[in-house]
């Protein structure tokens, strides 16, 4: 078995971390015990949350204690320990592939400039590099339906920037250190915007209010404005 | 039955105990700022600990009631009155038909909630009530309430009517009658301007600089005006890291005490994300998040380290507090 680290998050959530960094084998890891908790949530387990290396369960102190007769934090660390050799045995899942259409520069990607500028690479080689890939699904967080994918290009990684900007504008592609995403929502927030996608990655009124999920695979194709407008026009309509 | 909103205070939202189940897919929790204040407004007027209320913030809102109303009014005192007399706070009381309900600017506090008998007739999206206002999420439309408003409530929990009646008769006519017992003042933190914050260490404390772990203690940090729903943004020295590294993105939670790359504390608060990529320096704990929801912008802060079992303890006992204080009060609507 993989190494692990145990930790509390706070007095409400325990933490089962896999090593420091990215790394597609820890993914169907975590998954597998996403899955396992799907099947089999323990007494006072509210919600778990997976990440790149983590994955978070939020537990209720007093159902886990049973009304305070153990300690919460200990009744956690027991479960988990109990639940990892038996996760290891989950089967693996197919992953989906999703296109996302993105335009990339101008506008819709004001710092396309800066990527290219701090990686010494022209814009259209940023452009390359980003929608020349395929990218795995590592988590859904940080805001509705936003994923964080796996599998950016070393050459393309550019840090955050240092104050989160008052409101990005959903559809929003950004980069922030070796991670890439898409906004779903009007948010604030501090990546490197390079472009944006005419796609509804958040709808609450569908009926999978997220149009990403952990596990599938993401590949960015470029198109026009005049194709981003063609296209957010025939969404709006359906 | 439903009431109607004549003026909306600074900002009303409808909010439950928190979305909790979708964290995954990154919907945030959402949920009151002060789920102490909620649950015992809920559990004054009969209603479950999930249902939902109005958490006013700042200054709060006016309400007509187009039919009998049994409400409780909890939290920070915005001097709430019907038809232009005062009423107490932390207790049950009837309001008649047609009388005006008007909340003004918070003294002690700066969120007030203010729940219903059967709560509101409103939908549940994702399984819960509480506004998501900038997804445009559950409550009343998604969005804050606004003056026109018509919010539509269920009938009355069966076992309050005993106490609805005995009210209703001795209010004689009157806007509005209340118990003369409150709830146990033991069961929900007192409000203070300028308090201590009781924190764990974060997972990510030992990346502090050692000057930066001692001002994270000794230091005050101010609630600036940027503070919201989402998160407050802390003035104050800034802390600073002894390596900096970018870090992977990782689960976040309410309490959360982040540290950007400018060195100003950021606390995650109901409507915080799902996960992010700042430090977690600290924690705060849970027990103590009732009090921090209720700092109003430009008080000061200060944090103490507790133990997770201290913290723990404290949340166990909080717990306990309020599952007699709910047994209490099925006593007492038999009266």
């Amino acid at each position: 078995m993989r190494p692990f680290q145990l930790y509390p998050l706070g007095d409400t959530a325990i933490v089962l971390q896999f090593g420091e960094e990215i790394d597609d084998n820890i993914f169907p890891r975590i998954r597998a015990i996403a899955a396992y908790l799907d099947q089999h949530p323990f007494p006072g387990m509210m919600e778990y949350v997976p990440a790149y290396t983590t994955i978070t369960i939020y537990y209720d102190p007093w159902v886990i204690s049973e009304k305070g007769k153990y300690d919460p934090y200990a009744m956690a660390v027991a479960h988990m320990q109990e639940l990892l050799p038996q996760a290891a045995q989950e089967k693996k899942q197919k992953a989906r592939t999703i296109k996302i259409p993105v335009c990339y520069g101008g506008e819709y990607g004001p710092d396309l400039e800066f990527v290219a500028d701090h990686n010494k690479l022209s814009p259209k080689q940023v452009i390359r590099l980003h929608s020349g890939a395929d990218y795995i699904v590592h988590m859904i967080g940080f805001a509705p339906g936003f994923p964080y994918l796996g599998g950016l290009h070393k050459k393309l990684a550019t840090p955050r920037k240092d104050m989160p900007q008052a409101l990005i504008p959903a559809g929003s592609v950004g980069i922030a250190g070796n991670q890439t995403g898409i906004y779903p929502i009007e948010t604030p927030g501090g990546w490197q915007l390079i472009g944006r996608t005419p796609l509804e990655l958040f709808n609450p009124n569908r009926e999978t209010p997220s149009l990403l999920r952990a596990g599938d695979i993401v590949r960015f194709e470029p198109i026009s404005e005049k194709q981003f407008n063609a296209l957010k026009e025939k969404q709006h309509e359906s | 039955m439903s009431l109607e909103i004549i003026k909306p205070g600074v900002l009303t939202t409808i909010q439950d105990a928190g979305r909790y189940g979708y964290q995954k897919d990154g919907i945030l929790v959402s949920g009151a700022m002060d789920t102490v204040a909620l649950r015992i407004a809920n559990l004054l007027v009969g209603n479950l600990k999930s249902d939902a209320a109005l958490e006013a913030t700042i200054t709060g809102p006016q309400v007509k009631f187009a039919s009998d109303q049994l409400i409780a009014v909890t939290g920070a005192d915005m001097a709430p009155a019907v038809d232009g007399t005062p009423i107490k706070m932390w207790r049950p009381v009837f309001v008649k038909k047609g009388s005006t309900l008007k909340l003004g600017s918070a003294t002690t506090g700066c969120r007030t909630y203010v729940a219903f008998s059967g709560s509101f007739a409103i939908p549940k999206v994702l399984g819960s009530y509480a506004t998501y206002l900038r997804a445009a999420v559950g409550g009343y439309e998604g969005r804050a309430l606004q003056a026109g408003d018509v919010i539509p409530c269920n009938e009355f929990p069966e076992k309050v009517l005993p106490l609805l009646e005995q009210l209703q008769a001795s209010g004689n006519g009157h806007s509005f009658c209340e118990t003369k017992w409150a709830v146990d003042p033991h069961v929900h933190p007192v409000y203070q301007e300028n308090p201590e914050i009781q924190v764990l260490r974060g997972p990510e404390y030992d990346r502090l600089s050692e000057l930066s772990k001692m001002y994270l203690w000794k230091e005050k940090f101010q609630v600036t005006a940027q503070s919201d729903r989402m998160g407050y943004q802390l003035l104050g020295v800034t802390l600073s890291l002894s390596h900096k590294t970018e870090l992977i993105s990782t689960a976040v939670t309410f309490g959360t005490v982040q540290v950007p790359p400018k060195g100003s504390l950021i606390i995650l608060m109901a409507d915080r994300q799902t996960t992010g990529g700042y430090p977690r320096v600290a924690q705060v704990i849970t027990a103590d998040l009732p009090l921090l929801a209720q700092v109003p912008p430009g008080k000061v802060i200060r944090f103490k380290e507790v133990s997770l079992e201290e913290a723990q303890m404290q949340y166990l006992k909080q717990e306990y507090h309020l599952e007699q204080c709910k047994q209490g009060l099925e006593f007492k609507f038999r009266a």
